[in-house]
């Protein structure tokens, strides 16, 4: 699957190699987030998160609701900008750029509520994904239906997201399951190294959710991924890390298991007695 | 064909979406079987000779050729002359409107800007200043207003939706309103006029009898329309229906949404700019009204009455904007009022216009249900018909009663002397309308069920049909 | 000193009734998300209302019946139309505006004629209110920013004292929620539009006998108030006040003077003549390019300050 095209610039290192467990000595953080704020009014939202994530890693972002995980992710892709502090893609500062520049140097995100173009086809929706990356730009004089590779690169999309047998129809004519997997798409169409997905499950049942967690996986083998999840199981079966955000700061950063031990985290979902009585228990 | 998506008709696709109840894609296309669509091991598709679409557009340009030999009386020419003109504004107008989402109060701007500099370019030719041939000036036009747009658009499409169109407001404004200030340009309140028989004059082709002028027109209208048509088969032309359907979205696949908007609204600039510099060879003459707010208006109502989200949509509306403009007009005085009443309901039943309305009728025609809704339509029609002239007769005595009051109370409406001042008449007219809208009701009601239980039917069969 | 003087109480009490169109229409915004195109025709619907209500009842009472009249009308078309609509987008909702604000200037004109009609300031309040600087101040106009200001009042008052402005301002941005708490939100839909007319109405029925009424006065001013709302910030309603005393006053002195950047060049000891490049703009008097002021007005604001100058949404 190789994309040629802006999205691979001289300065990114190639994230395909390195076991996700390890980064490698020196290799640039993928994504790296420093003492980030944002308030809205008088309110702060985020109060200074601070994340390193290593090329090829997979976090989980975890929290309560209201936790501003949302809002973190609309930081990072560019909806918003930052009220003090970094966010660095690939040692490059994006804090402050607009969502297409962003997007254009190798960072790519799906939304909570799905966020697909309702009146074109499918088909069409992914090869909106990736006519940038393949560098066809503003262009208006060429016909789409002589560009092969964008042609070819939505088949193959349209196959990884297993809705072939849906090409033609609208976007907005799929089921909600069908439309999470177009927006997924979407996301990975352009070929991005980052890929930050938001709560892309949200809805489904226990049986979509697994399979479309197996379909996670494959797509991003070998990108750097930043999900928004609230199902567990889910969590604990795809990522590496896991980011623990409450009232807008991380509290935990670690691996899984030692997530689970930690008390604050437990703190925070469970409420201080419970906490206190799971480490009285052991 | 459909601006929506380029669905092969026939397709396994274009049932499902037959199914969820959307427009197909243009028929007479031959539903012909396409081999090769099916069978996805060829990945590089086989894509047979589209019979369908050199038909569509064979018959355009036929229609095009022959319509002048068919309507044959000089009022017949200028308006179809009128009419090419009209095609090509409404079309470079959906190109923002429907294709693009953005509702422009401001269109006759460039349209006019083109006029006026077409016309100016056209007096230098006549007084020997550059050899460009009559037929060339609407490029002239068409560039100019493309110029005007890089200048304007930046700024207008700065802003989305709403905000836009007041600033395509404002802007329509500003320039109308200068239009006085610069009567060296736009020639104060007598225009500026021209001759369209002058320069090199290739192959002795004058443009000087409105036939000629006819078939160069014709000749604009089929360019323009194929290119114009060619665009929403581009990159661009895809890119600006995903803005239409969530900007936010496009900015997270790569593209600047503003810029989007700003080529596209030069380019919709540059084919109105096409219009004006026909119409400026057309009267001869441009006054500053080309540039008006309601010509703007006029733009918006007649493509959004021909359908706004159907390429062939803004055709029929340029059509009837000639025809609402030069016939509507001389039938009655209240034909704004008429105009605004029938735009008003489209916009609440029916905001897909005229376009929309064939296309669903197409689609129950395809299902061989047409013949039975026939009589439910015609019983409608019979029953608006009666409602109309009551309530017509009503506004014509109004109108007569305001207007025309030293001609005294009495007017022919219909063939028959009505009495404004009379009581019966008065009565006569409101009983017409009120039984007109009763029958109308009970016809409206009928149909309703009728077109539920075929759109039920529709449904159901193509389920049935997937399962073969 | 003298003209300044006049010319800024004239640009006020101008900016006031601009505003007074505008507060309506921003309110009707901020709510409802559509931008009544027939905003400045229910102006005029007010000023004709009150011209016939004025001979068939008197001045006073038609400032009260006017307006009610036509936000009876307004909500009316809210139940009706703009309801129908609401589910088709925006963009349908600002067309189907613009084809009543069609509708509405044909009706008029059908009842009421094509030219001007004779609506007249009452005698009661004609007639100069003070005299400074040797120039009289009518009394009309002190009247048009008394009601201007106290209707101001009263819309404050309504929203933030009372349960129904609470009830509206919360549905300024959280419809569903506030729906969801029992509130009849369509029918707080429906007050808030017809009382958005209401005010336009206000506005003409002082408005149209102190400038004309004709059926041209919608579109005159029609264009002025949609630009005050986007330089002054869509939604904000204290960006349009800004906006509206701004411009109002703006265009009133500009119309004012009869100077022209020949003069200003002359000044300075640069001669223009016909022969000179751009002739055509250096001769332009500032009192000829009055009425287009607030549109280039509209312009520099979009390049330097998109936002507006107190805007808050993106609109």
């Amino acid at each position: 699957m190789s994309t040629a095209g802006p999205l691979q610039g001289a300065k990114a290192p190639s994230g395909g190699s390195a076991t996700p467990k390890e980064s490698r000595l020196g290799a640039m953080p993928a994504l790296e987030l420093k003492d980030l704020r944002k308030s809205f009014g008088k309110t702060e939202i985020i109060r200074g998160c601070s994340l390193q994530v290593a090329q090829g890693e997979r976090i989980a972002v975890i929290g309560p609701n209201g936790a501003g995980k949302s809002t973190l992710f609309n930081l990072i892709s560019g909806r918003f900008a930052p009220t003090s502090g970094e966010v660095l893609l690939n040692g490059h500062r994006i804090d402050g750029k607009k969502p297409f520049e962003i997007n254009r140097l190798g960072l790519s995100r799906s939304f909570q509520i799905t966020n697909i173009f309702p009146k074109l086809s499918v088909f069409e929706n992914l090869r909106c994904g990736v006519l940038w990356s393949l560098g066809y730009k503003y262009t208006f004089l060429k016909f789409l239906a002589d560009l092969d590779d964008a042609n070819e690169r939505a088949e193959q999309l349209l196959q990884m997201i297993r809705l072939h047998k849906k090409r033609d129809v609208l976007a907005m004519n799929l089921t909600y399951a069908e439309q999470r997997a177009l927006e997924v798409g979407i996301t990975i169409a352009g070929g991005a190294n980052v890929i930050l997905l938001d709560e892309p499950t949200a809805g489904m049942s226990r049986e979509e959710t697994r399979r479309f967690i197996e379909l996670i996986k494959e797509v991003t083998v070998g990108k750097t991924l930043l999900t928004v999840e609230h199902d567990m199981g889910v969590v604990f079966g795809l990522a590496d890390k896991i980011a623990v955000v409450v009232y807008g700061e991380i509290i935990a950063y670690d691996t899984p298991e030692r997530v689970r031990a930690n008390q604050r985290v437990q703190e925070a979902y469970l409420g201080s007695s419970v906490a206190h009585q799971q480490a009285g228990g052991h | 064909m459909n601006t929506l998506s380029n669905i092969e008709p026939g397709s396994e696709a274009e049932r499902e979406n037959r199914r969820a109840g959307v427009p197909m894609g243009l028929p007479g296309a031959a539903p012909a079987r396409v081999p090769g669509r099916h069978s996805r091991k060829d990945y590089y598709e086989f894509k047979p000779y589209n019979v369908g679409r050199w038909i569509v557009w064979g018959g355009f340009a036929l229609l095009l050729m022959v319509a002048p030999m068919l309507f044959t009386s000089s009022l017949a020419h200028t308006m179809l002359s009128q009419m090419g003109i009209a095609i090509i504004v409404c079309l470079s107008y959906n190109m923002i409107l429907g294709q693009g989402g953005m509702l422009s109060f401001g269109h006759a701007v460039y349209s006019g800007m083109g006029a006026f500099l077409a016309i100016h370019t056209l007096n230098l030719v006549s007084k020997g200043g550059w050899p460009i041939p009559v037929s060339l000036i609407p490029v002239v036009g068409g560039i100019s207003s493309m110029f005007f747009a890089v200048l304007l658009g930046y700024v207008t499409t700065k802003k989305a939706a709403t905000p836009f169109a007041m600033i395509t407001l404002g802007i329509g404004e500003l320039v109308w309103a200068s239009a006085l200030m610069f009567p060296e340009f736009f020639g104060g309140e007598g225009g500026i006029s021209g001759n369209r028989v002058t320069g090199p004059k290739p192959l002795g082709i004058t443009f000087g009898p409105q036939l000629q002028l006819y078939y160069l027109i014709a000749t604009y209208t089929f360019v323009c329309t194929a290119l114009m048509f060619a665009f929403t088969r581009t990159p661009l032309g895809r890119m600006i229906n995903a803005v239409r359907d969530n900007p936010e979205r496009v900015e997270f696949v790569g593209y600047d949404t503003q810029k989007v908007r700003y080529i596209v609204f030069i380019l919709s600039a540059f084919f109105a700019g096409i219009s004006g510099g026909l119409a400026a060879l057309n009267f001869e003459i441009v006054t500053s009204e080309v540039v008006g707010g309601p010509r703007s208006g006029a733009y918006l109502l007649f493509t959004f009455l021909g359908g706004a989200t159907f390429f062939f949509g803004p055709i029929i509306g340029g059509v009837l904007m000639v025809l609402a403009g030069v016939l509507l007009s001389e039938l009655t005085k209240a034909w704004l009022l008429y105009l605004g009443l029938v735009f008003l309901f489209m916009v609440m039943y029916a905001p897909g216009g005229i376009a929309s309305l064939i296309m669903m009728n197409l689609r129950v025609a395809s299902f061989g249900r047409l013949k039975e809704i026939w009589v439910s339509y015609l019983a409608l029609a019979v029953t608006a018909l009666i409602a109309l002239i009551g309530a017509a007769a009503m506004i014509e005595m109004l109108y007569h009663l305001k207007l025309n009051a030293a001609l005294g109370p009495e007017l022919t409406f219909m063939g028959a002397r009505l009495n404004a001042h009379g009581v019966d008449t008065w009565f006569g007219a409101i009983f017409v309308m009120l039984t007109g809208i009763g029958m109308f009701e009970v016809a409206r009601r009928h149909y309703v069920r009728q077109w539920g239980e075929i759109q039920e039917y529709i449904e159901k069969e193509m389920k049935r049909r997937e399962t073969l | 000193m003298e003209f300044f003087t006049i010319s800024l109480l004239n640009g006020i009490s101008y900016g006031l009734l601009l505003f007074m169109l505008c507060s309506g229409l921003t309110l009707i915004f901020s709510m409802m998300g559509v931008l009544n195109f027939a905003h400045a025709s229910f102006y005029m619907l007010g000023a004709y209302f009150a011209y016939t209500a004025t001979q068939l009842l008197g001045f006073f009472p038609a400032l009260a019946v006017a307006p009610l009249l036509v936000g009876l009308i307004g909500a009316l078309f809210e139940k009706f139309a703009l309801r129908r609509v609401h589910k088709f987008g925006h963009v349908p909702e600002l067309l189907i505006t613009f084809g009543l604000s069609f509708i509405l200037l044909e009706m008029v004109q059908l009842v009421w004629g094509t030219s001007s009609v004779d609506y007249r300031v009452p005698a009661a309040l004609d007639g100069p209110l003070f005299t400074i600087f040797g120039t009289q101040f009518p009394m009309y106009r002190g009247f048009m920013m008394l009601v201007a200001l106290l209707m101001l009042v009263a819309l404050w008052l309504l929203l933030t004292r009372t349960r129904i402005g609470l009830v509206i301002q919360a549905a300024l941005t959280h419809p569903d929620t506030v729906e969801a708490l029992g509130h009849n939100v369509p029918r707080v839909f429906m007050l808030v539009f017809g009382g958005g007319c209401a005010l336009a109405a206000l506005a003409g029925v002082i408005g149209g006998n102190a400038f004309v009424t004709e059926p041209g006065m919608a579109a005159t001013v029609g264009s002025v108030i949609f630009v005050v709302v986007v330089v002054g910030g869509m939604g904000s309603l204290a960006g349009a006040f800004v906006a509206s005393l701004l411009i109002g006053i703006i265009q009133t002195f500009a119309v004012g003077v009869d100077a022209s950047l020949i003069n200003g060049l002359g000044q300075l000891g640069i001669d223009i003549t016909p022969q000179t490049f751009g002739y055509p703009l250096w001769k332009l008097k500032i009192s000829q390019i009055a009425p287009i002021l607030p549109y280039l007005f509209l312009v520099l604001i979009l390049i330097f300050r998109p936002k507006g100058l107190l805007g808050t949404r993106e609109g």
